[in-house]
């Protein structure tokens, strides 16, 4: 069964009151995630389709062509991996 | 001078492409990048003269001995202390301000004693004070600094005092790069009997220092941010003062003499000589014999000159990030005071937002807090990009920064 943790190799907390979140995709799933996010999530800007400024049931990302993404003002990882589990699986 | 596109040859790292761009290295202030020169010492030990040292007679031992203790002398010289026994091998400044917080704050720090820390430290600094205050219980004053997150001097002067055992301050802030006038605060400190500790990560690479000249008690930096390897650092200590206070860690190479006595039933314990009675277990060797050739790689350039050469790039980046409107540079803009290290924001992004769109472009930032909380509540930022140079960074590179900042500018 594919998982999230097949396709997320790391998730960085940022320190601080903005408790936002860095996802970095797995290298060599990297452009698979980033085609599977782009499917589901609505893009509301697109920057030289590098950078895409992305929202998905209320929550508000940006995520980058090379394979990593900041999700802002989650509550926890634990939404954040529900909101990665829609994304990608 | 010297030429940074020569130098750059030396650096295998920077001829990799991020992104399919090319790499730009600026997030020295974290760590440095190592040249040809380091990295082959390093194979060259272990395919060569790797073996434990000291007490052994074999040719091999003797030889790592040597590399060893001349690794100790290099940095001595560098440095400018009276020798090798006031160069004790650490991993690196954090370890070494532990040293001082245990091996000497443990026993000397009583109720009542203050020690007196700046607010621009970096949590190394602040840490290790704090755990022991708990166990001891001696206050910890914290200096408070100008608007601008400069030391403000008549302050931190007035609140030493003779409750005072010791001052704990950075050489150069790892936020804003300020070099700080040690040598007057290390003044006042000993007019009242109390030592000075110096954080020297951020200036021991980037430019001359000289123990002697500062007259400081101790000072603490790293191998890995001075083109050396990681895990090895160094604690300056003077001789009187390492002399007088007890081990950090028991074991190995910090011991002469453990005697079993009937009698007592116990075993008495003579310690080795300076600076191997704070080195203890089997030392880091290799890599400081890598530290070694990092010293000499930055002796042949000068550090006069690793100074002029920030100074410039420093000088030349904040003229030209001026130019975007929405990035805000926090600290003094006074390329003359600081070492190659700049605080910035965007307007309207956070720095993790930043750092990660210059990665898009192979432009290596750091973003957050730098480990240094407490400056970013004075400044009122949730965090912090900082771009930091380093002999290898050009102009050229920061154009480059300059002009990927003015897309970010557009998001």
């Amino acid at each position: 069964m594919v998982t999230i943790e097949d396709y997320v190799a790391r998730i960085e907390e940022t320190c601080g009151e903005e408790k936002n979140f860095i996802v970095i995709f797995k290298y060599d799933k990297k452009e698979e995630a980033v085609a599977n996010i782009l499917k589901r999530a609505k893009t509301e800007k697109s920057i030289s389709a590098i950078i895409f400024e992305l929202t998905f049931k209320n929550v508000s990302f940006r995520l980058y062509g090379t394979g990593k993404a900041i999700f802002r003002n989650l509550k926890d990882k634990n939404e954040l991996k529900n909101v990665l589990s829609d994304l990608l699986l | 001078m010297f030429d940074p596109y020569k130098i750059r040859e030396d650096f295998p790292i920077l001829k990799r492409k991020i992104n399919n761009h090319p790499l730009i290295y600026f997030d020295s202030a974290a760590t440095s990048q190592k040249p040809k020169q380091v990295i082959e010492a390093i194979k060259n030990f272990y395919e060569n003269h790797n073996a434990n040292v000291h007490r052994a007679v074999h040719t091999l031992s003797q030889e790592a001995s040597e590399l060893y203790e001349r690794a100790h002398e290099e940095i001595a010289t560098f440095i400018n202390a009276k020798g090798i026994e006031e160069t004790v091998f650490v991993r690196g400044t954090t370890e070494a301000i532990n040293l001082v917080a245990y091996a000497w704050g443990l026993r000397n720090l009583k109720k009542d004693d203050e020690v007196i820390i700046s607010l621009m430290e970096h949590h190394s600094n602040i840490v290790p004070w704090e755990i022991l205050s708990k166990m001891n219980g001696f206050n910890i004053k914290y200096a408070k600094l100008n608007n601008d997150g400069t030391i403000n001097y008549e302050a931190f002067e007035n609140m030493i005092s003779n409750k005072t055992k010791i001052v704990c301050f950075s050489h150069v802030s790892n936020f804003s790069g300020v070099i700080n006038d040690v040598k007057r605060i290390a003044k006042v400190a000993h007019e009242y009997d109390a030592l000075a500790l110096i954080d020297g990560a951020q200036s021991v690479p980037h430019l001359p220092v000289d123990v002697k000249d500062l007259d400081v008690d101790f000072l603490a930096f790293s191998g890995h941010k001075m083109l050396g390897p990681t895990g090895i650092g160094v604690l300056y200590g003077k001789r009187e003062i390492l002399e007088k206070m007890e081990p950090f860690q028991g074991g190995g190479e910090m011991i002469r003499e453990v005697s079993f006595s009937p009698t007592t039933g116990r075993c008495s314990i003579t310690w080795n000589d300076l600076p191997w009675k704070f080195e203890a277990g089997t030392p880091n060797v290799c890599d400081g014999v890598g530290l070694m050739e990092a010293v000499r790689y930055l002796k042949r350039i000068g550090m006069e000159n690793v100074k002029t050469h920030e100074c410039m790039l420093t000088e030349y980046a904040i003229k030209h990030m001026q130019e975007c409107e929405k990035v805000r540079m926090y600290g003094p803009k006074d390329a003359s005071i600081k070492c190659g290290i700049i605080p910035f924001g965007v307007d309207g992004l956070s720095s993790h937002d930043v750092a990660l769109f210059l990665d898009n472009y192979g432009i290596m930032i750091r973003s957050g807090f730098h480990c240094a909380q407490p400056l970013h509540q004075i400044f009122k930022l949730q965090s912090s990009a900082r771009v930091s140079f380093y002999i290898y960074s050009t102009h050229e590179e920061i154009d480059r920064f300059v002009e990927v900042l003015k897309e970010i500018e557009q998001v």
